[in-house]
C-alpha cells in the first residue's frame, strides 16, 4: 500500500548541504507492521516526515517517490496532502509531553480531528472521542475528554495522541519511537496496546525505534538505517537470527539477551554515526566496523529484493 | 488557586501602601524644603503657609502627617487647593477619570484590533515581503514620541489640510461629553485615539508576531499538521491561542498603565481634560495636593489592574487554573 | 570571559545582518553630528541659548530680521524667521526667541544622547546589582527587593516622575555632601535612570535565579568559593549578553523618555537644550513654523529607530532565542 522508492532527503545549511536521507526505498503492504530501527541522526525520522509531507522547512530538498495505494505524495498540493493525513496517514509522536496543545481539552483535540475529516455532529465527534478514549484504555473516558493535557501522565498522554492518530480510522499508521520518553512499565503497555489495536482496526504501521528489543516484540518485516541510508532489510527473524550486515549484527549485541546468562558487560559499538554535512567516501559504517577491509573504501550498493544487505561482506 | 488569589490580594494592599509611603516622603519629606511652603505654592502669604501646616499636621509626629494625608485624601476627601484657593481636589479628579477612560478605551479598541492583524498577517506571511513592512512600519510606530505624533496630527488636520474634504470634519480641540453631544465626542477623539494607538498597534503586532512564531516551533503544531488541520486553523486555533495569553496579560497591563497616567502627553496635546492634563496644569501651577491626589488615585488604579491582570491569566491558562 | 568565542561570533553574525549595520553607522553619525555642535554654532556665529530679538540676517543678499514683527491686529508679537535652507545661517529657522534652530537641535541631540545614556548606565548598574543580589541570595533579601520592584513597576513612570521632579527641579537637591542644582542635567538622569530599574532588575533576577541553580554554580559553592567571587565570575559573564541587548533598547526607550519630561518642563531646564524642549518650543509656533517642532521630533524617530533596529540585531546575534521586550510608556 505504501511504496517508497529512492527517497532523498537534503537540508541547506550554511555548511553545506546535508543528506538526511539517501536513496531509501521500502514497501509496506496491508495491515503489516514495518519495523525501522536506526540511532539518532540515522535519517528514520525525517523519512517519515517525508511521507507525512511534514517537512515545512523552506530549505529542504525531497526527490524520490512516494506512492500511497497508488498515489503519488511527493510533490502533491498541500490541500490534497491534508486530506489524507489524519485520515488515511496517522502519525504518532515521540514526545508525548510536548505532542498535545496545552490550552485545549484532549476530547476538544480528538474531536477537532475527528471534524476536520468528516461530516459528523459536534456530540457525534464528543462521543467517539470517549469511546476512542475507553479504547485505548484510559479509565473513565466520560470524564477524561474533559482533561487537560498538563493533567495527565506520560503514558495516559501517548494514549491520548494514540487515541487521536486512530480517530478516523486510518489504513496507515505511522509510529516514531512512541515509547522512547516513557517508563520501561508504560513501555509494555504501549506496545500491548499498539498490537491490540492492530488486530481490531487492521492499520498498517510503520514503527520507528533504536531499541531491538521493541522489535522483536512487534515488527513483521524490519529495516536497518545507518547514516541517512538502509543498510540492511529482511523479515524479522531473518534480522534477528542471521543478521548479515555488521552494524545490524552491533546492534543486536548491545540487547541484554531475555534468556541464558547475561554477559558480564554489553558490547557496545566504538566510535560515532558520521557527520551528514562531511560525509566520508565508502561505507558510512566502515570507521566503527570490525569487519572492514580494502573494499569498504567504496560505496556498497544495496542489493534489491526483500532481504538484502549493503556490505561487500555480503555481496563481494 | 484559592491560595494564590488570596496571596496575590495580599501582595497588592502591601504595594498600594508601599506606593503610599513614596508619594508621601516625596512630597512631605523630601530633605532641603519646607513642604508646607509647597503645598501652598508660590508667593504664599504667613497665613496660608500657618493655615497648611495645621491643616497637614506638620507639627505633629512623621506617622500622623501619614495618616492625616492618607485620610484627606481617601476618607474625607476634603483636600483642598492652595493654588486656586478653596477649590475641592478630591471630586476634581474624579470629574476627570470619563475623559481619559473615553481616551483610552478608544485606542485600545483600535490597537487590539490592528496589533492582531498585523501580528497574525505578518507571523502567517513571515519572511515575505508583506512581513518586513509590517514589521518596519512597527517598528517606526514604536520609535515616534506619542505627544510629537499629536502635534503632527494637528498640524495636518488642524491646520494644514483642515479646509480639504479630508479632515474639514475634524472639531476644534477639546472635550465633548458623551451623554450631551455622542457625535462630537466621537469626532473629538477619533484623531487621538488614532495618535494614541499608533504605538501599541506596533508594539502589540511585533509582539504577537515574535509569539506566534515560537509556538509555531512547538511539537503541538506538529500533531496539528498531523492530523490534517488547515494552516489556517493551525496559526489560529493552535499557535494564536497560546500566545493570547501573553497578548492579554500585556494588554492589562498597558491599559491600566494609561488609565493611571501614562495618557498624560496625549491628553496635554488634544487639549482633554483628563487625569494627565489635570496632573500637567497642576504641575504648571505647582499645585500639589492635586498632583498628590492624582498619583495616588491613578497609581491605586495601576496596581488593582494588575492585579487583576494576574487573576485573569490565572483562569485564561488550564496549567495555572487546574494545578 | 574565558574565551572570546561567543562574543566573536555574535559580532561576526551582527555584521552580517545589514539593517543592524546600518543602523550603527546611523547612530554614530548622529552622535558625531551632535558632538560638533559648539563648532557649529561658532562657525555660524549664533548663541543658541541666548534670545536675539532685533537681529538682522542675509538671505540672498537681501537684509532680513530674524524676528519679524506681526503686521495684523496691534502689531504686537513677532514671527521668527522660517528655514533658509543655507547651513550656518538659520539652516531650520529660528524659534520664538530668535535662536537658531539648527545649532539647538545640535545642542539638543547632545543632552538628549547625554541624559538617555548615561541613565541607561545608571539603570543597568542599579538593576544588575538589584537582580543579582535578589536572585542569588534569595531569602529575605529577595523577598524585600522583589517588593520594592514591585512598588516602582506598578508606580505610572510619567507620573513618578512628575512627583520627583516637581520636588526636585525646584530647588535642587542636597544629600549630605552632594549638592544637584535645579538647572542641573543629573536631575534628569536620575529620574529617568530610577523609573526603568525593574525593567532590567526583574529579568536578571528571573537569570540568576535559575544559573543559581545550575552545576557549575553549585559545584562553587560546594567548593566554598566566596559569594562574591562566584557572582562576579561565573553568575555576571553568564548574565551581560542579556544586559549588553539591553543597552540600545534601554537607550531608545530613556531618549523617548527624556524627550517626553522636557516636553512636560520637567527634564532638561531652559536655557538649556534637549529635542524634547525644543518640541516644546515649537508648540506655540506649530501652524506657523512647523519645523521647530518637526526637525527634533523626526530626529527623536531616526535616533530611536536606529536604535530599535540595533537592539533587535544584537538581540538576534546574541542569542537568537531571548525574549527581551520592553518599549512601554
Amino acid at each position: 500500500m505504501l511504496k517508497v522508492t529512492g527517497l532523498n532527503v537534503s537540508f541547506r545549511t550554511e555548511q553545506g548541504l546535508v543528506r538526511a536521507v539517501e536513496n531509501v526505498s521500502f514497501d509496506v503492504a496491508e495491515g503489516e507492521l514495518m519495523g525501522i530501527v536506526g540511532e539518532s541522526g540515522s535519517g528514520k525520522t525525517v523519512s517519515l516526515l517525508a511521507v507525512m509531507g511534514l517537512i515545512t522547512d523552506p530549505n529542504a530538498i525531497i526527490t524520490g517517490s512516494i506512492a500511497y495505494r497508488g498515489r503519488e505524495l511527493v510533490g502533491l498540493p498541500s490541500k490534497e496532502m491534508r486530506k489524507l493525513r489524519g485520515r488515511e496517514i496517522a502519525m504518532i509522536f515521540q514526545d508525548p509531553m510536548t505532542a498535545l496543545t496545552p490550552v485545549y481539552t484532549i476530547g476538544w483535540q480528538i474531536a477537532e480531528q475527528i471534524l476536520a475529516h468528516e461530516k459528523v455532529s459536534k456530540q457525534a465527534a464528543w462521543q467517539r472521542a470517549i469511546d476512542l478514549l475507553a479504547e485505548v484504555n484510559i479509565p473513565n473516558p466520560g470524564e477524561a475528554v474533559h482533561r487537560y493535557p498538563h493533567q495527565l501522565s506520560g503514558g495516559m498522554r501517548q494514549r491520548v495522541v494514540i487515541a487521536m492518530a486512530l480517530s478516523c480510522n486510518p489504513a496507515l499508521l505511522v509510529a516514531d519511537e512512541p515509547t522512547t520518553a516513557l517508563d520501561v512499565t508504560v513501555q509494555a503497555q504501549i506496545l500491548d496496546l499498539v498490537a491490540k489495536l492492530r488486530r481490531n482496526h487492521g492499520s498498517a504501521i510503520v514503527f520507528i525505534t533504536h531499541d531491538m528489543g521493541v522489535m522483536a516484540e512487534i515488527a513483521d518485516r524490519m529495516m536497518v538505517m545507518y547514516a541517512g541510508r538502509v543498510v540492511e532489510r529482511g523479515s524479522k527473524e531473518e534480522l534477528f537470527l542471521s543478521p548479515r550486515h555488521p552494524y545490524t549484527q552491533a546492534l543486536l549485541d548491545s540487547i541484554p539477551p531475555l534468556v541464558g546468562a547475561r554477559p558480564r558487560r554489553l558490547r557496545t559499538i566504538p566510535g560515532t554515526p558520521p557527520n551528514l554535512l562531511n560525509r566520508p567516501a565508502g561505507c558510512a559504517f566502515a570507521p566503527r566496523c570490525p569487519q572492514r577491509f580494502e573494499k569498504c573504501s567504496a560505496d556498497p550498493q544495496l542489493p534489491a529484493g526483500a532481504r538484502a544487505a549493503a556490505c561487500f561482506r555480503v555481496n563481494p | 488557586m484559592i491560595f494564590a488569589l488570596l496571596r496575590r490580594l495580599g501582595q497588592m494592599l502591601f504595594v498600594m501602601f508601599g506606593i503610599s509611603m513614596l508619594v508621601f516622603l516625596i512630597f512631605f519629606a523630601t530633605p532641603g524644603a519646607d513642604p508646607a511652603a509647597r503645598i501652598a505654592g508660590r508667593n504664599a502669604t504667613p497665613e496660608v503657609l500657618e493655615a497648611v501646616r495645621k491643616s497637614f499636621g506638620f507639627d505633629q509626629p512623621i506617622y500622623v502627617q501619614y495618616a492625616t494625608m492618607m485620610k484627606k485624601i481617601f476618607i474625607t476627601g476634603d483636600l483642598t487647593s492652595f493654588v486656586n484657593r478653596g477649590w475641592k481636589v478630591v471630586p476634581a479628579v474624579l470629574d476627570t477619570i470619563p475623559v481619559t477612560l473615553s481616551l483610552v478605551i478608544g485606542a485600545a479598541v483600535l490597537w487590539v484590533i490592528f496589533g492582531l492583524l498585523i501580528g497574525i498577517i505578518a507571523a502567517a506571511t513571515r519572511g515575505s515581503w508583506v512581513d518586513k513592512l509590517l514589521m518596519v512600519l512597527g517598528l517606526i510606530g514604536i520609535s515616534m514620541p506619542v505627544y510629537w505624533l499629536g502635534e503632527m496630527m494637528n498640524l495636518i488636520t488642524q491646520s494644514r489640510y483642515h479646509d480639504t474634504w479630508m479632515f474639514s470634519w475634524v472639531p476644534p480641540l477639546g472635550y465633548k461629553n458623551l451623554s450631551d453631544d455622542p457625535k462630537g465626542w466621537f469626532l473629538t477623539l477619533v484623531i487621538p485615539w488614532i495618535t494614541l494607538s499608533i504605538l501599541y498597534i506596533g508594539l502589540y503586532g511585533r509582539v504577537l508576531r515574535a509569539s506566534i512564531i515560537e509556538s509555531l516551533q512547538e511539537d503541538y503544531i506538529r500533531t496539528a499538521r498531523a492530523k490534517g488541520l488547515s494552516e489556517t486553523r493551525i496559526l489560529l486555533r493552535h499557535a494564536l491561542r497560546t500566545s493570547l495569553i501573553s497578548f492579554v496579560t500585556l494588554f492589562g497591563l498597558d491599559f491600566g498603565a494609561l488609565v493611571g497616567g501614562s495618557a498624560l502627553l496625549t491628553e496635554v496635546v488634544f487639549g482633554l481634560q483628563g487625569v494627565g492634563k489635570l496632573t500637567y496644569d497642576a504641575l504648571q501651577n505647582l499645585d500639589l495636593p492635586i498632583i498628590m491626589t492624582t498619583v495616588m488615585y491613578a497609581s491605586f488604579f495601576v496596581v488593582m489592574a494588575n492585579a487583576l491582570v494576574d487573576i485573569v491569566y490565572i483562569l485564561l491558562d488550564p496549567r495555572v487554573r487546574t494545578s | 570571559m574565558k574565551s572570546r568565542g561567543p562574543w566573536a561570533t555574535a559580532v561576526r553574525r551582527l555584521m552580517r545582518d545589514r539593517a543592524a549595520v546600518a543602523a550603527l553607522v546611523l547612530f554614530v553619525l548622529i552622535v558625531i553630528l551632535c558632538l560638533l555642535a559648539p563648532a557649529y554654532a561658532a562657525w555660524a556665529n549664533v548663541d543658541p541659548f541666548r534670545s536675539t530679538l532685533d537681529q538682522i540676517i542675509k538671505v540672498n543678499g537681501v537684509d532680513v530680521p530674524v524676528m519679524e514683527q506681526s503686521t495684523e491686529g496691534l502689531g504686537l508679537g513677532y514671527t521668527p524667521i522660517g528655514p533658509t535652507w543655507e547651513l550656518g545661517n538659520y539652516f531650520l529657522g529660528a524659534d520664538n526667541q530668535g535662536r537658531d534652530v539648527m545649532a539647538r537641535l545640535l545642542y539638543g541631540g547632545l543632552n538628549s544622547l547625554l541624559i538617555a545614556g548615561a541613565a541607561t548606565l545608571l539603570t543597568l548598574a542599579i538593576g544588575t546589582a538589584l537582580g543579582l543580589a535578589a536572585g542569588f541570595f534569595g531569602g529575605l533579601i529577595d523577598t524585600v527587593l522583589s517588593r520594592i520592584l514591585d512598588i516602582l513597576w506598578a508606580f505610572p513612570v510619567y507620573l513618578l516622575a512628575i512627583s520627583l521632579s516637581i520636588v526636585l527641579i525646584a530647588q535642587g537637591i542636597e544629600i549630605g555632601p552632594i549638592t544637584i542644582q535645579s538647572g542641573s542635567l543629573w536631575l534628569p538622569i536620575f529620574i529617568i535612570g530610577i523609573v526603568y530599574i525593574p525593567y532590567v532588575a526583574r529579568p536578571v533576577r528571573g537569570q540568576v535565579m535559575a544559573l543559581r541553580e545550575s552545576e557549575f554554580v553549585l559545584a562553587a559553592i560546594g567548593l566554598g568559593v566566596p559569594s562574591h567571587r562566584i557572582l562576579l565570575r561565573d553568575i555576571l559573564p553568564n548574565v551581560s549578553t542579556t544586559l549588553i541587548v539591553f543597552v540600545p533598547i534601554m537607550m531608545a526607550l530613556n531618549m523617548l523618555t527624556e524627550s517626553a519630561l522636557s516636553f512636560l518642563s520637567i527634564g532638561v531646564q531652559p536655557p538649556d537644550a534637549s529635542w524634547g524642549t525644543i518640541i516644546q518650543d515649537g508648540q506655540t509656533l506649530l501652524y506657523t513654523r512647523p519645523l521647530v517642532a518637526m526637525a527634533p521630533g523626526i530626529a527623536i524617530v531616526i535616533t530611536v529607530l536606529a536604535l530599535n533596529v540595533l537592539g533587535d540585531g544584537m538581540r538576534d546575534a546574541l542569542d537568537p532565542r531571548s525574549k527581551i521586550r520592553i518599549g512601554r510608556g
